[in-house]
């Protein structure tokens, strides 16, 4: 890595600290529980370095032990992303569905 | 082409991220804000498969199978939770998506070692910083949001017998928890020192493992939610320390947003307490040391209540955790509808911090078909317990606690739901037990306070009956 992509990256990190502090200063207590569960869905991003590593690990043929903790993260991460969304739009559609008195 | 082509995709799912995450704070846009998560979720995992060279190998196969086990797990496990278990849900996938960060920094290290194909010079800096960042609170997360969960839970059950979740932190457990984070930065400068040995990396991965254990567990049951959404906030950051492994701007982008709304939550949370966070997390509160309870209080029988509720003008239900226990918001809603009928106004006191989770009222009320309406937030339901005639409290304890009120004891300075101003206060409670908190209730010996001792259901469901036969 070079310099001038690590302080890219520094960037984009500081300013994306920024813009979640932005985005969520006011939101109703009903809204907490499923914010907090969507956006620990949206944190399952990680299953992106997870599909990376699964993939150029089992390249020799041999899994060895790393081949085998990526492969473990991409099930961990999948399970993160797919309930994490799944049980947010419960919760919503509960909330939702009920306010409009349909 | 270039492959940097691909990027544009990721960009794409930074933006559905951002624009996810900001409709999810407004309660019209929230479904849509899932969606738009769901949906950047979906473009950042294809672009990451289209873009692979699978060679002679059959890893196609195998990252497919690897999606579908974990996808009709998490499936099955978000359709089948109820919603008394969604707390500790969020907190079991909570500590997965830790979990999947640290494994992948840790697969990351042991495959430089195991192929000899150690970095140098800034780029052994900064992946190595980045492989036991994230691996530390990766980890911490981990074992926290599985402690987290258990104490949610109250215990478990192993081989039939309850074992209860201990809550214990004497004062220098703090300087141990100091002591291991300092020996955990200690390591990762070796590890930089010396990249090839894989022990230091081991040794990070138990001590972090450890650390998670320690910051749980001198922090009471009530303060749960408050720590799931800290863990949560921690999760988000360590998936941007991915982003820094595999130099993956979507993973920073996404992972420090959720890192930052995280904390945010947490905030606001702890105010919702009077808390600071520091205090909450360090100065250990409620578990041990219970208050004995040694008054008595005799109960009253649902028709009694049922005569005292008859004829009056304005009632003010005040939910908490036992009514999620008992999953009697159904009854609570068709004894509403009675009073309603008869003329009487109802509304909900809603305590920011009632159950284990903000806005685990609200959902469980919106179950049962309540108007959001007549939700009140608890600053605005307080100017108003004074002209109530009933006020009643369904499984709720600490929320509604005088003694809150005193300046003294683990409750001092919480804000309460003033449920001890109405004329006549109804508390549906299995016994006097103390709360979360471990502190005894003075409202329940109260003489204007009636106790409907028994589960949270079947009370209701008598009480509701009692109504209809008058």
């Amino acid at each position: 890595m070079e310099l001038v992509t690590l302080i890219g990256a520094i960037t984009v990190f500081i300013l994306a600290i920024f813009l979640g502090f932005e985005l969520i200063t006011k939101v109703p207590a009903t809204l907490h529980t499923p914010l907090m569960s969507g956006a620990n869905a949206i944190s399952g991003i990680t299953i992106v370095g997870a599909l990376i590593f699964s993939n150029t690990d089992f390249n020799g043929g041999d899994p060895g032990v790393a081949a085998w903790l990526a492969f473990f993260a991409l099930i961990l991460a999948t399970i993160n992303v797919v309930g994490g969304f799944a049980v947010t739009n419960r919760m919503l559609n509960m909330i939702a569905g009920k306010r409009g008195g349909k | 082409m270039d492959e940097a082509v691909w990027d544009i995709g990721y960009l794409v799912a930074s933006i559905l991220f951002i624009m996810g995450l900001k409709k999810l704070g407004h309660p019209r846009t929230a479904p849509t804000g899932n969606l738009y998560g769901a949906m950047g979720m979906l473009v950042a995992v294809v672009v990451t498969i289209a873009q692979m060279d699978f060679g002679e190998t059959n890893n196609f196969i195998l990252i497919i199978s690897g999606l579908v086990i974990g996808g009709f797990i998490g499936y099955l496990m978000a359709i089948r939770v109820q919603m008394t278990g969604m707390p500790e849900m969020v907190a079991l996938f909570n500590g997965f998506g830790g979990a999947a960060s640290a494994l992948v920094a840790a697969s990351e290290v042991f495959r430089r070692i195991n192929e000899n194909d150690l970095p140098e010079g800034l780029e052994l800096h900064v992946a190595w910083t980045a492989i036991g960042l994230s691996a530390l609170v990766g980890w911490v997360t981990l074992t926290g949001s599985l402690l987290a969960m258990m104490k949610l839970k109250g215990g478990v059950e192993i081989f039939g017998t309850w074992y209860r979740t201990p809550t214990w932190g004497p004062e220098w457990l703090n300087y141990v928890k100091g002591l291991v984070l300092i020996s955990i930065v200690g390591l990762l400068y070796m590890t930089i020192e010396e990249p090839g040995n894989q022990d230091y990396v081991i040794a990070i991965i138990a001590l972090s493992s450890i650390l998670g254990i320690l910051f749980v567990l001198p922090i009471g049951g009530a303060d749960m939610p408050v720590v799931v959404s800290l863990l949560n906030s921690l999760s988000g950051i360590a998936a941007a320390f991915t982003g820094f492994i595999i130099g993956n701007n979507v993973l920073i982008i996404a992972g420090s947003m959720v890192g930052a709304a995280g904390l945010i939550l947490t905030n606001i949370m702890c105010k919702a307490m009077n808390r600071q966070l520091i205090d909450v997390l360090f100065k250990s509160f409620g578990g041990s040391d219970k208050e004995q309870v040694t008054r008595t209080k005799v109960g009253s029988d649902p028709e009694e209540v049922a005569m005292v509720c008859d004829g009056i003008s304005k009632c003010v239900i005040i939910p908490g955790y036992g009514m999620a226990v008992s999953q009697c918001q159904h009854q609570v809603r068709e004894f509403a509808d009675i009073l309603e009928a008869n003329g009487c106004e109802v509304k909900y006191g809603i305590h920011p911090v009632a159950g284990r989770m903000p806005g685990h009222m609200n959902v469980l009320l919106a179950e049962a078909s309540v108007p959001y309406e007549k939700l009140i937030e608890m600053d605005d339901i307080n100017s108003e317990m004074g002209e109530c005639d009933v006020a009643i409290v369904v499984g709720a304890n600490d929320t509604v606690n005088p003694a809150a009120r005193s300046g003294e004891g683990p409750l001092a300075g919480m804000p309460i739901i003033d449920a001890d101003k109405a004329r006549v206060v109804i508390m549906v409670k299995r016994s006097l037990s103390v709360g979360y908190a471990g502190v005894d209730n003075d409202l329940f010996y109260e003489d204007k306070t009636m106790m409907l001792f028994g589960d949270g259901k079947q009370m209701m469901t008598e009480l509701v009956s009692s109504l209809k036969d008058l």
